[in-house]
């Protein structure tokens, strides 16, 4: 607000010049704001807000598209309790967030700091890491991992060579855990080039003075990368989070649509497809997107709260 | 990094006559292993580019990248299409609906960027709060209601319901990228501006999107690739086989071969992101900059 203040001043200050009144300027701001601001304000009203509403209505019915929703209150929260499939995938998708999400985030930050180190070609190698990121979620890959992985595929084979326990990951429910996340730590070169940048930012003066002190580089890594980095590595790990939760694509092609063998892959998301767009149980999915919703909201409040005690803003611009 | 160079140079000069041997080994060494760690993390890609050319039955366990015998066979069946329908025609709808995803996101996005980043009026603060809290929001708790709007509207099987939200700035990452890049213009260029007597329009128009072009292209970068990777829209929307992009296409050729045709299947994979490797190979300097900016000012 008192960059209102400071913003105004100059234009006080030209008014000899410029015989337009200060108001009628305010007033041409206000009209011009929310002009822009249309499709926006638009797009939040009909796409977001309106859409958040109707199925926090929805989420208190039973309501299969051709019927008018009924009421039922709280029931399709009290389903979820004892709807063993709901329960697996929920237990699926905290398996492959809380541990995959870490996993990809130390790769990420691992190869950055190998490519933050001063050889020639590092630009290259930034770009060639990065395409995974591109095309992970796609369809295509999707196939080409269910590819690899199946019964006798080409990591069956490797697994053959060593003499490890064969018969492919795809159709083993132990083992398509490891797989979707390995697809996931595959696509570590989003938050690598975020973490890169970051390092670019640290002032090697830093580094010096700490080499001048004796540190080795475990302590500067610990006493002065990971503060300095720690915007950075917040906001990889609550949008990394955030992402992973709603992982569907690769999911749904690797199991066919119907998230096995025995529930292993059926995530979240592809689970509250299946009630709303398969068996029309809208009410239900409904109430899944809103607990959804909820859980992200505690995370993220989580997070935000907790990043007061570890992340370390640089004074002069907060 | 031109910090640390200059702090070095007094030390440079003195060892310039000799390169250190541990600085050789060290670079070595360094390639060595980036390179090793790159060849693993690129194997299943560079796999499934060529298993494409690799007969059909000798893809699976095939832990060889570079096939024994290389045919074209695979390509020809894909682009035989599905169940009558030309490949050509799933990768037309795919082009379409990017280019137009394209052209919604540029529009809408600059604009509603513009009124948060350059106009004051009350509620700004509030809009964008809320802008950044949808850019966290998971989007399956509005795909019901919107599926149940755009299904009474008889928008189903139309692109209607896939381009409505690139039109409308519903997809809050571009707004938050171009309001990020327009904060960093100086904003002396708008007060001259405005003291010479240009409104709003004019400022927007010949000011800001010419400077606006590097925002402009890494989002339309990103936005035409997302669509054409777009699974769950297009899964949700588009029912009819001659409205197919390539994703749904894609998935709908694998359910229906009940014995596998691996070839094919690898040859319509590959061709189905053709478009965006060439992207990125055009345009990776726009892409990854993109991406390491976004991060920063988050």
């Amino acid at each position: 607000m008192s960059a209102t203040a400071t913003a105004d001043a100059p234009v006080r200050a030209a008014a000899p010049r410029q015989p337009r009144r200060p108001g009628a300027r305010r007033r041409a701001d206000v009209a011009a704001g929310y002009t822009f601001l249309s499709p926006w304000l638009l797009g939040f009203v009909l796409l977001t807000a309106g859409p958040m509403l109707a199925s926090l209505y929805l989420a208190f019915t039973d309501y299969d598209l051709f019927r008018a929703p009924t009421w039922v209150g709280l029931e399709n929260f009290t389903e979820m309790f004892s709807d063993a499939r709901y329960l697996k995938s929920a237990q699926v998708t905290a398996l492959y967030v809380f541990v995959g999400t870490p996993i990809k985030l130390a790769a990420a930050l691992a190869v950055a700091m190998l490519l933050n180190m001063k050889f020639s070609g590092q630009g290259g190698y930034r770009s060639a890491f990065y395409v995974p990121s591109l095309v992970g979620a796609s369809v295509s890959v999707a196939i080409v991992w269910k590819a690899m992985f199946i019964d006798d595929g080409v990591v069956d084979r490797i697994q053959q060579s060593v003499g490890a326990p064969a018969g492919g990951w795809v159709g083993n429910p132990d083992m398509t855990m490891p797989m979707m996340i390995l697809l996931a730590v595959w696509q570590f070169g989003a938050p690598m080039v975020i973490f890169l940048a970051g390092l670019k930012q640290i002032p090697a003066e830093l580094y010096e003075a700490a080499s001048v002190d004796g540190a080795g580089p475990l302590r500067k890594f610990w006493n002065i990368t990971l503060p300095m980095l720690s915007p950075v590595l917040f906001f990889n790990l609550l949008l990394e989070t955030i992402h992973s939760f709603q992982v569907f694509a690769s999911a749904f092609i690797i199991s066919g649509g119907t998230g096995g063998p025995a529930d292993s892959t059926n995530f979240y998301t592809l689970y509250l497809y299946t009630r709303g767009f398969v068996q029309f149980d809208m009410g239900y999915a409904s109430a899944m997107a809103w607990v959804l919703v909820l859980v992200v909201g505690v995370i993220t409040a989580l997070m935000f709260r907790t990043s007061r005690a570890w992340v370390h803003y640089s004074g002069e611009e907060n | 990094m031109s910090t640390a160079q200059a702090g070095l140079a007094p030390r440079d000069t003195t060892v310039r006559r000799r390169i250190p041997p541990g600085r050789i080994a060290r670079t070595v060494v360094f390639h060595v292993v980036t390179l090793a760690m790159l060849a693993v993390v690129l194997y299943p890609a560079a796999w499934m580019v060529l298993s494409a050319f690799k007969p059909s039955n000798d893809i699976i366990g095939n832990i060889d990248i570079l096939p024994d015998t290389w045919t074209l066979a695979n390509f020809a069946t894909a682009f035989g299409g599905i169940g009558g329908i030309s490949f050509w025609s799933f990768f037309w709808n795919s082009t379409l609906l990017g280019l137009l995803s394209v052209i919604g996101i540029v529009l809408s996005a600059t604009v509603s960027a513009y009124a948060f980043a350059r106009v004051k009026f009350p509620g700004r603060k509030v809009f964008f709060a809320i802008m950044i809290a949808t850019l966290l929001l998971p989007t399956h708790v509005v795909i019901i209601p919107q599926y149940i709007m755009f299904n009474s509207a008889g928008l189903v099987n139309t692109y209607v319901p896939l381009l409505a939200g690139k039109f409308l700035a519903a997809e809050a990452f571009f707004v938050f990228l171009m309001v990020q890049f327009m904060r960093n213009l100086p904003r002396e260029l708008d007060e001259a501006a405005r003291i010479d007597g240009a409104g709003h329009f004019r400022i927007f128009r010949s000011i800001m999107l010419p400077l606006m072009r590097p925002a402009i292209i890494t989002s339309s970068i990103f936005a035409f690739i997302w669509s054409w990777n777009d699974f769950l829209g297009p899964l949700l929307y588009l029912k009819k086989p001659d409205l197919y992009t390539l994703p749904i296409a894609l998935r709908a050729y694998v359910d229906q071969t009940s014995v596998s045709d691996y070839g094919a299947q690898m040859a319509m994979a590959v061709l189905a992101l053709v478009p965006v490797i060439l992207f990125f190979v055009v345009f990776q300097r726009y892409l990854v900059e993109g991406v390491a900016t976004q991060g920063l000012k988050g």
